[in-house]
């Protein structure tokens, strides 16, 4: 059995695929990787398929032993990557031996590595998903000194060359709604445009933005409503929160706006300090008093 | 049917009341496949439909749909839990209700409630069917462990915590039935729609 066992896990690494979409309706968070092209694409380097679970790393990257030869691919946050003391490279598949020690070290741009091997970690499924769910606790628990994670044994040719995406500018882009008429039109006029500083509290769940409080006009209370990724949801501070892919399956608060999907990735690589600007993209603001047909 | 754009693949419908919610979302987790939404997910005054690949052309098509209201018809499943009434916050409910223990545990009891909505924990079910008017104030101070199993309430619902975890609601008593069987294919046993009749035993 090939496996990898753990010297350092970092300041948090989890095991992470794209999640379990489909149980919203039961207070399931979709969870998986919140950089999800860099899972795929070191998925993609290793000859696995995309979706299959890797290793995703914060902040401080990671220190782990090979149990049996495999192959591995580090994507999303740059980083150094040492196979038994020699640096190696990254974004690109990497064979290593039986007992070798592998490091990644601290991020040099972004906040968090993806670490795909040959087969993928073989964690146990739950509802179809080995992804860890750091809000309600489903699947792996996030890694320790000592765990040793078995990988799978079905996968492909490593991939010759790979299109490695540079560092996407840090710009959200939104669409308004759907309770953009909960807010002042100072507000709305202001947000467009306007930089919020990614605060220290931010992480699997939410993304917390930090800079002009986003005034509402009303004082009443929204009840409980769905929510989906990437919503920017408003509490009483003013101070909005970007649901990432932990977040709850349903919130209190009213949601101004929804952040692209492609721009996800950025809010997973922001760190704490760093400055994000918000985009309107699609108004919208025609379409949210539409009358059903009489 | 009226709905919001909810980012690029979303659609929130929404719904004059708890009732409404409960046929609209009978009939789009029926209709799930045919819109080609991968969630289907109820709350107290919404339904959202994900992804969607054209929200806009099933936005137009969702206003054409005129919805019949609740009938009898779109009663889920029913299912029956025990519950020793020996919560701790017994008395504050009675106090809020104005009756006593007993009071509280009789209705508890005589109501048939609906699963309305889940959320805050995976199994967790907002169930109404409380007496209009019977609402039930949260502590002010949330308790760090709510043991798996407590039956609570808070507002115009009652719910029971499927696992251990932080809580406000108030604590009216205990059942041993499992909320939360991840290994099942319907892994919560209180999903929307499923009626739910809570039964009082003896503490052991």
């Amino acid at each position: 059995m090939t496996a990898i066992e753990i010297s350092d896990p970092g300041a948090l690494t989890t095991v992470q695929d794209l999640g379990r979409p489909g149980h919203a309706h039961l207070g399931v968070p979709r969870s998986g990787a919140l950089d999800q092209p860099a899972l795929r694409l070191a998925n993609r380097l290793v000859g696995n398929e995309e979706g299959l679970a890797g290793l995703e790393t914060t902040l401080t990257g990671i220190r782990f032993r090979t149990r049996g030869a495999t192959r591995l691919a580090v994507s999303g946050a740059t980083c150094d990557v040492r196979v038994d003391g020699r640096a190696m490279p990254w974004g690109t598949p990497i064979s290593v031996t039986d007992g070798s020690l592998v490091e990644l070290g601290p991020v040099i741009t972004g906040l968090r590595s993806y670490l795909a091997f040959a087969g993928g970690v073989d964690a146990d499924p739950v509802l179809g998903s080995r992804s860890t769910d750091l809000l309600s606790g489903l699947g792996p628990t996030p890694l320790a000194v000592g765990d040793v994670l078995s990988l799978g044994t079905s996968y492909g040719d490593p991939v010759a060359a790979e299109a490695v995406p540079h560092p996407a500018a840090p710009v959200l882009r939104l669409d308004l709604g759907p309770r953009a008429d909960w807010f002042t039109e100072a507000a709305l006029a202001s947000l467009d445009g306007s930089s919020y500083t990614v605060g220290a509290a931010s992480n699997r769940i939410g993304l917390r933005l930090i800079g002009a409080a986003l005034a509402r006009n009303r004082d009443t209370e929204l009840p409980t409503e769905p929510m989906v990724l990437g919503a920017l949801q408003v509490p009483p501070s003013g101070q909005p929160v970007v649901f990432l892919h932990d977040h709850p399956t349903t919130g209190g608060y009213p949601v101004i706006g929804v952040v692209r999907s492609a721009d996800l990735p950025v809010c997973a690589q922001a760190r704490p300090g760093d400055l994000l600007t918000l985009r309107v993209v699609a108004p919208r603001r025609a379409e949210q008093g539409r009358q059903p047909r009489s | 049917m009226q709905a919001r754009r909810v980012g690029e693949h979303g659609l929130l419908v929404l719904c004059d009341d708890a009732a409404t919610v409960r046929a609209t979302y009978a009939e789009l987790r029926t209709r799930a496949r045919e819109l080609g939404a991968t969630e289907v997910v109820p709350a107290a005054r919404t339904v959202l439909l994900d992804g969607l690949a054209d929200p806009e052309a099933t936005s137009v098509l969702l206003a054409s749909w005129e919805l019949l209201g609740p009938s009898p018809d779109l009663a889920g499943p029913e299912v029956e839990i025990e519950v020793s009434y020996d919560g701790p916050d017994l008395d504050e409910v009675a106090a809020q209700w104005r009756t006593d223990a007993a009071g509280v545990v009789r209705i508890h009891q005589e109501c048939t409630f609906v699963v309305a909505f889940c959320g805050f924990a995976p199994g967790f079910a907002y169930c109404t069917g409380l007496p209009d008017g019977l609402v039930t104030t949260r502590r002010s101070e949330p308790r760090p462990r709510v043991p798996a199993g407590s039956v609570a309430l808070a507002g115009e619902f009652t719910s029971v915590y499927p696992r251990t975890s932080p809580g406000g609601w108030q604590l009216i008593g205990a059942t041993s039935q499992r909320l939360w069987l991840p290994e099942r294919a319907e892994p919560a046993l209180l999903a929307p729609g499923t009626r739910v009749r809570f039964v009082g035993i003896q503490a052991r």
